[in-house]
C-alpha cells in the first residue's frame, strides 16, 4: 500500500445531541497518514474528543452520528458491526485517556490488565504474553517491571500510570493511537516524558498518533499537523509550524494570541519590609504506607523554607506535582498545619490557630485552582460575595451591596448576583472566586494555579484581569503554578520548589534568562513553547 | 415535564392520605371497633364500601382510622430520625477526632443489631404505645441516617468552598450551618423516603407481635398481620391495608424525589 495514502480518513463527520440536536461535530474532514503525529486541536465545547471517539464508535448516550464518513484502510468504519468494530479496538486502535487515575481498574494487577488485550487479540501463551509485558514496561522506563506486573495501580503516581496505560495500548502495535489530552493532568516535567516517550514508540512501531490537546505548546512541538476545531467545525488545518506562526483564521490567531508572554519588568519602590515572611517552614505528614516504601512514616511536604513576600509583590512558587508548593501556600495562610517554623505578617508572629488568628484571616485570601469546587452549589453568586464582608466590623448592609456590586462590575460580572454557581462557566466562576477574594481589599492573597483548569482563551482573559485587580488594588500575591508561561507572564519573582525545598529563587527575568539550579533548568526545557 | 408530573401525582397521593387521615381521625362511616358477629367477613357491599373482617368491622372504617395512626407514626418516626441522626452525623463528621470516635462507636453498636429487634427491646422498656413506638423505631432508624450523613460531610468537609468559608474568616458552626448542611439534603431525603416504608411495615410487625399500637385500635399494620389467615377467602381485608401502605409509599417517593430536586437549584 501507498505509504502517503490516508491510513484514516475522516470526511464531512456530523455528529448531533439528540436533545435539542445541535450539532456537536459539524462537516469535520481530515485524514491521518500512517506512522504520521496529528493533532487537534480546540477548547471546550469544539467537538475535539467526540470526533475522537467516533472513530471507535465509542459515542458517549445522547450523541449520534448523522452524516459523514470515516474509512480506515478502507473499511468504513461507522457501519461496521458491533463485533468487528471490537476486533479493531486495542488491535488496530489504540486509545489513552485523559484522567490516568481512574483509566486503571483499581482492583486489577497491573500485569492482569495489560495482558487483557494481548490475550484477546493474539494467540501467544502466557509466558509469552508475560514477556511482552516486561519488555514493553523495561521500555517505558518502569523501575523493576518484574515486580510492576504483580503491583496495583495505586502504588504508581499519575506519571506512572499513563506510562503503563501507555505500555499497555501500545504492546498491541495497534496502527493507530488516540491520545485524548493524556498529559493534562500531568506536571510539566512529567509531562514531557510521557510524550517523548509516546512519540518514540510510535515511531518504532509505526504507529499514527491523533493527539487531542487544547494546549498550543504541545501541538508546536509534537505534531507534524494540526486540525484547529471551534464548536464543533473545521476552522484551520496544516502544517503545524505554518498553522502556529503564520494563522490563516482569526480563530486561530486568536488562540496563538492568548497564550501567556513575558509582561515588562517591573521595579518597585523598595519596601525594606517584608509584608508576610515564612521562616523555616516545615510541614510534614503521617504516611501509610506498607510494604513497597517500608513502614508508616513521616512525609516532609514543605522543607523548613524561607520566604518573604513584600506588600503588592507577585512571587511565583513553581514546581512539578508534590514539590510541595500548595503545601507551602496553605501554610503560609495557616490553612495547614505546620509542623515547624513561624510565619510574620507585618513582622507580627501569626499564630496557628485561635482567635488570635482573625485579623490575619480577614487580610489574606485564597483563590482555589478548581472553579467547580470552590463555590457552594447552594448559594447565590451574590451571596457568595458578600459573605467575606459579612465579618468585618461596622459594615452597613448598604455598604456591603454597594462593595459586592462593585467588586463584581470589576471582574466583568454586573447583574450576576442573583445567578447560582451552575448557571455559569468555568472562567466566570473563576471570576467569582477571584471576586470573593478580593472583595475585603486583602493585602495578601494566595492563587493556587488559578487559570489551570481554564480554557486557553479564558486563561489569558482570567490572567489579565488578575494583573489588573492586582494593580488597582495593590494587592501580594503567591501565585502557585506549574504553568511556566503563566509564570513568565504575571510574576515578579520566581521561587522553584523540588521535594519540599526552596532550589532557585530570583527575579523573573533571572530565573527564566539564567537558570542556575539543574531542576530549574529541567522545568524551563521540559516547558511547551511555541 | 417528567418532574411536575411526579411531583404532581405524588402530591396528590399524599394529599389524599393526609385529607383522609384526617376526616378518620374524627369520622368514620362505622366505629372501626365495633365488633358485628352477624356480618363478619362481608365482602364490599353498599353498606360495607370495603367489606368486613374477622369480627364484622368495617374495613373502610378501620382503614381510615389506621391511617391516622399509622401516618402519625411513621411521619413522626422519619421527622425524629433525620433530625437527630443529622445532627449527629454533622457533629462527627465535622468535628472528627474524639468526639468521632466515641459517637460512631455507639452509632455502630445501635447498627449492628437489627433494626426491628433494636425496637422490640425498646418497645419492652417503654411499653406499648404510640410514642414508644416512635421513640423504638426512631432508635432503630436514626443510625442509619447518621452514617450517610457522616459520610456526605466527610467528603463535603474537603470541598475547596468548606475551605474557602474557614479562610473568609466564619467561625466553624457557620461553616458547618452555611455551607456543610445544605449540601447533606440531597442524599437524606432519599433515604428518609425509602425509611418511611420501612417504618410503616415495621409498625405493622411490632403491632403483630403485640407491641405496637394495642388491638384492637387499627392501625395499616396490624391490619394487614391480622388478615393474614383469610387471605384465601377474603382477600380485601389484605388487599385494603397493603394497597393503602403501597400507594402512600408511591406518593412519599414520588413527592420526595420531587422535593430534592425542588430543593436543588441545579435542578431548576
Amino acid at each position: 500500500m501507498n505509504a502517503e495514502a490516508p491510513f484514516l480518513h475522516v470526511d464531512g463527520l456530523k455528529l448531533v445531541a439528540e436533545r435539542g440536536g445541535n450539532a456537536v461535530v459539524d462537516g469535520v474532514s481530515f485524514d491521518v497518514k500512517r506512522g504520521e503525529f496529528l493533532a487537534i486541536v480546540g477548547e471546550s465545547g469544539s467537538g475535539k474528543t467526540m470526533a475522537a471517539r467516533a472513530i471507535l464508535g465509542l459515542l458517549p448516550p445522547g450523541i449520534r452520528h448523522a452524516g459523514g464518513r470515516i474509512t480506515m484502510e478502507g473499511t468504513e468504519l461507522l457501519t461496521l458491526a458491533p463485533e468487528a468494530l471490537r476486533q479493531l479496538r486495542g488491535a488496530k486502535i489504540g486509545m489513552v485517556f485523559q484522567e490516568p487515575m481512574v483509566s486503571l481498574n483499581p482492583a486489577m494487577r497491573i500485569g492482569a490488565q495489560m495482558a487483557e488485550g494481548l490475550k484477546l487479540h493474539t494467540n501467544l501463551s502466557d509466558l509469552q504474553i508475560r514477556e511482552r509485558i516486561l519488555a514493553m514496561l523495561a521500555r517505558v522506563q518502569i523501575r523493576d517491571p518484574e515486580r510492576c506486573i504483580d503491583a496495583w495501580p495505586h502504588e504508581f503516581s499519575g506519571g506512572m500510570r499513563q506510562r503503563i496505560m501507555l505500555a499497555s495500548v501500545m504492546l498491541l502495535k495497534p496502527a493507530l493511537l488516540i491520545a485524548d489530552e493524556p498529559t493534562t493532568a500531568l506536571d510539566t516535567l512529567t509531562q514531557g516524558e510521557v510524550l517523548d516517550l509516546m512519540t518514540e514508540l510510535a515511531r518504532e512501531h509505526g504507529t499514527a498518533v491523533l493527539l487531542i490537546t487544547h494546549n498550543l505548546g504541545l501541538v508546536s512541538r509534537y505534531a507534524q499537523r494540526v486540525v484547529v476545531l471551534r464548536k464543533g467545525e473545521l476552522v484551520e488545518t496544516g502544517v503545524t509550524a505554518h498553522v502556529l506562526h503564520a494563522p490563516a483564521h482569526a480563530y486561530t490567531r486568536q488562540l496563538v494570541d492568548a497564550l501567556p508572554r513575558r509582561g515588562p519588568t517591573t521595579t518597585r519602590p523598595g519596601t525594606p519590609e517584608p509584608l508576610i515572611e515564612a521562616r523555616q517552614l516545615s510541614v510534614s505528614f503521617p504516611t501509610a504506607k506498607r510494604g513497597w516504601f517500608g513502614r508508616a512514616g513521616t512525609h516532609l511536604a514543605v522543607d523548613a523554607v524561607d520566604l518573604t513576600v513584600h506588600a503588592g509583590e507577585t512571587v511565583a512558587v513553581v514546581g512539578g506535582s508534590g514539590s510541595g508548593k500548595t503545601t507551602l501556600g496553605r501554610a503560609m495562610l495557616r490553612l495547614a498545619a505546620a509542623s515547624g517554623g513561624e510565619v510574620l505578617f507585618r513582622g507580627q508572629p501569626v499564630p496557628a490557630s485561635g482567635k488570635a488568628l482573625q485579623p490575619f484571616r480577614l487580610a489574606c485570601q485564597l483563590v482555589f485552582q478548581d472553579p467547580y469546587s470552590s463555590l457552594n452549589p447552594r448559594q447565590r453568586i451574590g451571596d457568595a460575595v458578600r459573605e467575606p464582608l459579612r465579618l468585618v466590623p461596622g459594615m452597613s448592609a448598604a455598604q456591603m451591596q454597594a462593595r459586592v456590586d462593585e467588586v463584581l462590575d470589576e471582574v466583568g460580572l454586573t447583574g450576576f448576583a442573583r445567578r447560582f454557581p451552575h448557571e455559569l462557566s468555568g472562567g466566570q466562576r473563576q471570576r467569582v472566586a477571584i471576586a470573593r477574594a478580593i472583595v475585603r481589599r486583602p493585602a495578601f492573597v494566595v492563587a493556587d494555579e488559578p487559570v489551570s483548569a481554564l480554557d486557553m482563551s479564558i486563561q489569558a482573559q482570567v490572567l489579565a484581569l488578575f494583573q489588573s485587580l492586582q494593580k488597582t488594588h495593590g494587592f501580594a500575591c503567591l501565585f502557585i503554578s506549574h504553568d511556566l508561561a503563566a509564570v513568565e507572564q504575571i510574576a515578579d519573582r520566581v521561587v522553584v520548589m523540588e521535594a519540599g525545598r526552596i532550589v532557585e529563587q530570583g527575579t523573573r527575568d533571572e530565573v527564566f534568562d539564567a537558570p542556575q539550579h539543574a531542576y530549574t533548568r529541567a522545568l524551563l526545557a521540559a516547558a511547551p513553547v511555541l | 415535564m417528567r418532574l411536575r408530573a411526579n411531583a404532581l401525582i405524588g402530591g396528590v397521593l399524599i394529599g389524599a392520605v393526609l385529607v383522609v387521615a384526617l376526616i378518620g381521625a374524627m369520622w368514620t362511616p362505622y366505629d372501626p371497633l365495633e365488633i358485628d358477629l352477624l356480618s363478619k367477613l362481608q365482602s364490599p357491599s353498599a353498606t360495607h364500601w370495603l367489606g368486613t373482617d374477622e369480627f364484622g368491622r368495617d374495613v373502610a372504617s378501620r382503614a381510615m382510622a389506621g391511617a391516622a395512626s399509622s401516618g402519625f407514626i411513621a411521619l413522626f418516626t422519619v421527622i425524629c430520625a433525620v433530625l437527630a441522626g443529622t445532627a449527629v452525623g454533622v457533629l462527627a463528621g465535622f468535628l472528627r477526632g474524639w468526639t468521632d470516635r466515641v459517637l460512631m462507636a455507639f452509632n455502630d453498636a445501635l447498627l449492628a443489631f437489627p433494626g426491628i429487634l433494636l425496637a422490640l427491646a425498646v418497645m419492652v422498656v417503654i411499653g406499648a404505645s404510640r410514642i414508644g413506638l416512635v421513640v423504638a423505631l426512631t432508635l432503630a432508624n436514626a443510625p442509619s441516617v447518621v452514617r450517610v450523613v457522616r459520610g456526605t460531610v466527610l467528603s463535603l468537609r474537603e470541598k475547596e468552598y468548606v475551605e474557602a468559608s474557614r479562610m473568609i474568616g466564619n467561625p466553624e458552626w457557620v461553616t458547618m450551618l452555611r455551607h456543610v448542611l445544605p449540601n447533606c439534603i440531597a442524599p437524606v431525603s432519599v433515604l428518609a423516603t425509602s425509611m418511611f416504608g420501612w417504618v410503616l411495615l415495621a409498625e405493622s410487625a411490632l403491632s403483630f407481635l403485640g407491641l405496637g399500637v394495642a388491638p384492637p385500635a387499627p392501625t395499616w399494620g396490624n391490619m394487614l398481620s391480622g388478615a393474614r389467615s383469610y387471605l384465601e377467602s377474603a382477600v380485601w381485608l389484605g388487599l385494603v391495608p397493603g394497597l393503602c401502605i403501597a400507594l402512600t409509599l408511591l406518593g412519599i417517593n414520588l413527592l420526595g424525589d420531587a422535593l430534592r430536586d425542588r430543593l436543588d437549584p441545579r435542578m431548576q
